[in-house]
């Protein structure tokens, strides 16, 4: 679409345009003002060195006249008149008869008071006698059309010597005597002129083109190729393609919109992704609600007349067994179903005593066959004197399966082993028990779902110090330091804690820390009381008399190590996350959060420890009374 | 007096129907079926029901309409609905909506008479109920003001704890024909609004499941009511109650229950 946009259209011309159109503008203005001075100073060095001409003429023939030597005069001045640079040189009477003339044929000739020579004394009426230089000359043609001439007149004023020479030509009275007239050709300076006009117009023109083509070429490389590239981006990924990048080696505005056009594509991209993923669950959601209705009236026909049947044949013992095996699985059927509905909705667990190596056991034979035909053996390595533990066998069966499936694709085809062992452990309450509820004294809840430590909710709390306030966000396993401070918070000063919704204070009073002395907080966990525990940052003391009064918990422990490929420092915070999958369109990303939604519901933990190329361990623990 | 039949089973499927026909026939009870709810409705002006079966599911009037529509033309008539799409919304909107029961296809023949009996002992009792005038000794007993209930079948009381009392109501234990047994949920279960959370026994030995009025965590169990079910017909409100639970949304779970302060207006 880009290519056929017209070129007036385009950004580029339009900024080529009108910079070349300034220029033009200010590049004519210069050379219409620089060809007009030229053609200023040059007329008036012709007038400077017509005006020297004219004072020349005057004084080499002020002697003669002063004598009276008209023949003299005549001579004179026809000679000067007949050099080339001069086009004429005459002296007119103040009757205005031309008295002496380079050109013989005008000797005698009544010039006209309106003729050229004339015009700047006599235009007023009456003659002005006085004249400023540049009133004296002017600039005509001889003949209309012929060259330019410049002619200068100078008047010849009365002086003594004038009346009182021999001749008496003259009387006293008289002011001007006559007007000596020079005409000087302007052919050279006009063609200098001319030479000069078309030097400045051919640089004029020269540099509006120069001008034209470096800014066309600056344009082009810094807005039209960019830009281009931009409308190419963004038309590909209007068409779909969010995966289309555009390269970031620019440092100016435009690179920085690539790069934050990248930035957007990527986010686009990942929520597209998510969209994606939870379409697909929403849409095995509806199918599995389908599924359930379509499926559930057939079988509601089998278990009704099945469960009839099995009540009217009660003395047909032979009957009785075979419809017996009709009504269970029918039954069975329904909690399959059921499970289906069930998974879209975190289920509740099931609880009942049960041996969780054999829940391993029966998980590992479920996925073997499968796993064999990746050349990837399940090693066993379960230790038999393991308690049992109050959990759902179903969904801990679901849990161990997902875990080797997600084993064997990080192993991948070329084959390995998933080693899983279990063990009985003892551990104390510290770091292992967490803090599920939080209650202010008004019945708060503190529990902060969006800011998460290690994947589990903080327990939020409104700090003050300093004339600062913010929130501190309390790491949910008991005892375990690590809390986020939303503030800058000196570790000498005292911070007031309080609920963030009623600001009832949380600090004990006449309670200290044991370990550093400062003033302690506390909340209710119900329904396990109080969690107490030290105000000042950088001290992780916390107590939990209730948790702490049941001492050493049993757990049992499981490990499910693979020898794949192992996973990314950077990505192991995130693989509970819902929604995220290394595995592409694939996974549907909601495997190891569900395990995780699983073994929190057993009140359990989950961790994992990865070497990427080593491989990677899953710890599941599972306490045996809950 | 208008023809007067038992039941009348709603359902688009004809096996379904059939089905619920022939098991109840058996046990002395007369059906009439529908295929629609527009149908259903003709049927309830031309006769009286002791009882209603309805299905959710359905292309014309779909059961909440239904039951909707039923409770103005007949307000004593019990209704007990059912769904293939077994949800536990559906379940507990049956009820809210003042369904006298609710039951996820598919089920047995059992589990149907279970159902049906104590849905027509519950009509019987209610009837008696209003016979007898609210100053003669009462047929059952309301549940206490404070309280909040799940249809007829369960309660809650929330504690000053932030825990809250799960039991079940009285009307629902005279509709077993005595208590022989009771199966609860173990400590530390999660429950959810609806779905079962007890199974009690008849002398009869019919299985009643109880839908839990909240979701919550389960902190108590009554181990005394455990012991001795018999002990719940006696004082169903305080000394019977089943569990101890923190709530996880008790004020959400609120809006589907009915409040027994406003029972007694």
């Amino acid at each position: 679409m880009f290519q056929q946009r017209t070129l007036r259209k385009r950004l580029g011309f339009k900024l080529t345009l009108a910079v070349c159109a300034t220029a033009l503008v200010t590049i004519t203005v210069f050379a219409v003002s620089n060809i007009r001075s030229h053609s200023r100073s040059l007329l008036a060095e012709v007038e400077r060195h017509a005006n020297q001409l004219s004072e020349a003429v005057r004084s080499g023939t002020e002697y003669d006249m002063l004598g009276n030597q008209r023949e003299r005069i005549h001579e004179s001045i026809k000679r000067m008149g007949n050099q080339p640079t001069i086009e004429r040189i005459r002296v007119m009477n103040k009757s205005g008869a031309v008295i002496y003339s380079s050109d013989a044929g005008e000797i005698g000739k009544m010039v006209d008071k309106k003729a050229e020579s004339c015009y700047m004394c006599h235009s007023a009426g009456r003659p002005i006698e006085r004249l400023e230089m540049k009133e004296r000359t002017r600039v005509f043609r001889l003949q209309p059309g012929g060259p330019r001439t410049l002619g200068i007149i100078n008047p010849i004023y009365n002086a003594p010597s004038c009346w009182t020479a021999a001749c008496h030509a003259h009387p006293r009275s008289q002011v001007v005597l006559g007007v000596l007239d020079v005409t000087l050709p302007l052919a050279e300076a006009d063609k200098d002129i001319r030479a000069a006009q078309v030097e400045v117009v051919v640089f004029a023109l020269s540099a509006i083109l120069a001008l034209s083509l470096i800014v066309a070429f600056l344009v082009r490389r810094w807005v039209d190729v960019p830009v281009a590239e931009l409308v190419e981006a963004t038309q590909r990924v209007a068409g779909g393609d969010l995966r289309y990048t555009i390269a970031e080696t620019r440092d100016d505005e435009l690179g920085m919109l690539a790069r934050s056009f990248n930035n957007m594509t990527g986010k686009l991209s990942e929520a597209r992704l998510q969209l994606f993923q939870s379409d697909k669950l929403a849409s095995l959601g509806r199918l599995a609600a389908g599924v359930a209705h379509e499926i559930n009236n057939p079988l509601t026909g089998v278990l009704t007349y099945g469960s009839f049947l099995l009540k009217r044949t009660k003395d047909q013992p032979e009957l009785q067994e075979d419809l017996k095996v009709i009504v269970r699985e029918t039954i069975r059927s329904r909690e399959i179903v059921k499970s289906l509905l069930d998974f879209a909705r975190q289920s509740v667990p099931k609880k009942t005593e049960a041996d969780i190596n054999e829940i391993v056991s029966r998980a590992a034979s479920v996925v073997e066959s499968q796993l064999a035909l990746n050349h990837v053996a399940v090693s066993r390595n379960l230790d038999p004197n393991i308690p049992k533990a109050a959990v759902d066998a179903n969904q801990l069966q679901q849990v161990f399966i997902n875990l080797f499936v997600n084993a064997s694709d990080a192993i991948g085809p070329k084959g390995g082993t998933i080693t899983v062992s279990s063990a009985a452990l003892s551990l104390s309450p510290v770091g292992i028990t967490q803090i599920k509820k939080a209650q202010c004294p008004k019945r708060h809840s503190l529990i902060d779902g969006e800011v998460r430590i290690d994947g589990k909710p903080s327990v939020r709390l409104k700090a003050r110090s300093d004339g600062n306030e913010g929130f501190i966000y309390l790491n949910p396993m008991y005892a375990m330091g690590g809390h986020h401070h939303g503030i800058p918070v000196d570790d000498r000063k005292v911070i007031a804690l309080s609920c963030p919704e009623c600001s009832a204070s949380l600090i004990q009073p006449n309670r200290e820390c044991p370990r550093c002395g400062a003033p302690a907080y506390a909340f209710e966990s119900p329904p396990k009381g109080l969690v107490e525990g030290c105000s000042r940052k950088g001290c992780d003391w916390q107590r939990w008399e209730e948790v702490d009064a049941t001492g050493a918990r049993e757990f049992v422990e499981l490990r499910v190590h693979d020898d794949g490929c192992g996973i990314a420092k950077d990505l192991l915070p995130k693989i509970f996350e819902p929604f995220y999958s290394t595995k592409g369109q694939k996974g549907t990303g909601l495997g190891l959060s569900v395990i995780w939604g699983i073994v929190d519901n057993h009140n359990g933990t989950i961790h994992v420890e990865s070497e990427p190329g080593a491989g990677t361990t899953f710890i599941l623990r599972f306490p045996v009374r809950a | 007096m208008k023809n007067r039949r038992d039941i009348l089973v709603i359902d688009d499927e004809p096996v379904i129907t059939r089905a619920v026909s022939r098991i109840c026939a058996e046990e002395g009870l007369s059906v009439d079926a529908a295929d629609s709810g527009s149908a259903a409705l003709d049927r309830l002006d031309a006769r009286s029901y002791r009882l209603v079966l309805c299905d959710i599911m359905m292309t014309d009037l779909d059961g909440f309409a239904f039951l909707k529509e039923a409770a103005r033309r007949a307000p004593k008539m019990p209704v007990v609905m059912t769904t293939g799409y077994a949800t536990l919304e559906n379940a507990v909107r049956s009820l809210t909506d003042g369904a006298a029961d609710f039951i996820a296809k598919p089920f047995t023949a059992d589990e149907l008479l279970a159902v049906v009996r104590r849905a027509l002992r519950a009509r019987r009792l209610q009837e008696e109920a209003s016979a007898s005038g609210p100053r003669e000794s009462l047929a059952f007993v309301p549940c206490p003001p404070k309280y909040y209930r799940l249809g007829n079948v369960s309660w809650v009381k929330e504690e000053r704890e932030g825990t809250a009392l799960i039991g079940l109501s009285d009307l629902f234990l005279k509709t077993i024909d005595g208590v022989a047994a009771l199966e609860l949920s173990p400590l530390n279960d999660e429950a959810a609004q609806g779905a079962p959370c007890a199974t009690v026994t008849s002398a009869a030995g019919d299985r009643h499941a109880v839908a839990c009025p909240v979701g919550g965590r389960i902190v108590a169990v009554n181990e005394a009511a455990k012991a001795d079910p018999a002990s719940l017909e006696k004082d169903p409100y305080f000394e019977g109650w089943l569990y101890r639970v923190v709530p996880t949304d008790l004020q959400g779970d609120l809006k589907s229950l009915v409040s027994c302060s406003s029972d007694r207006l």
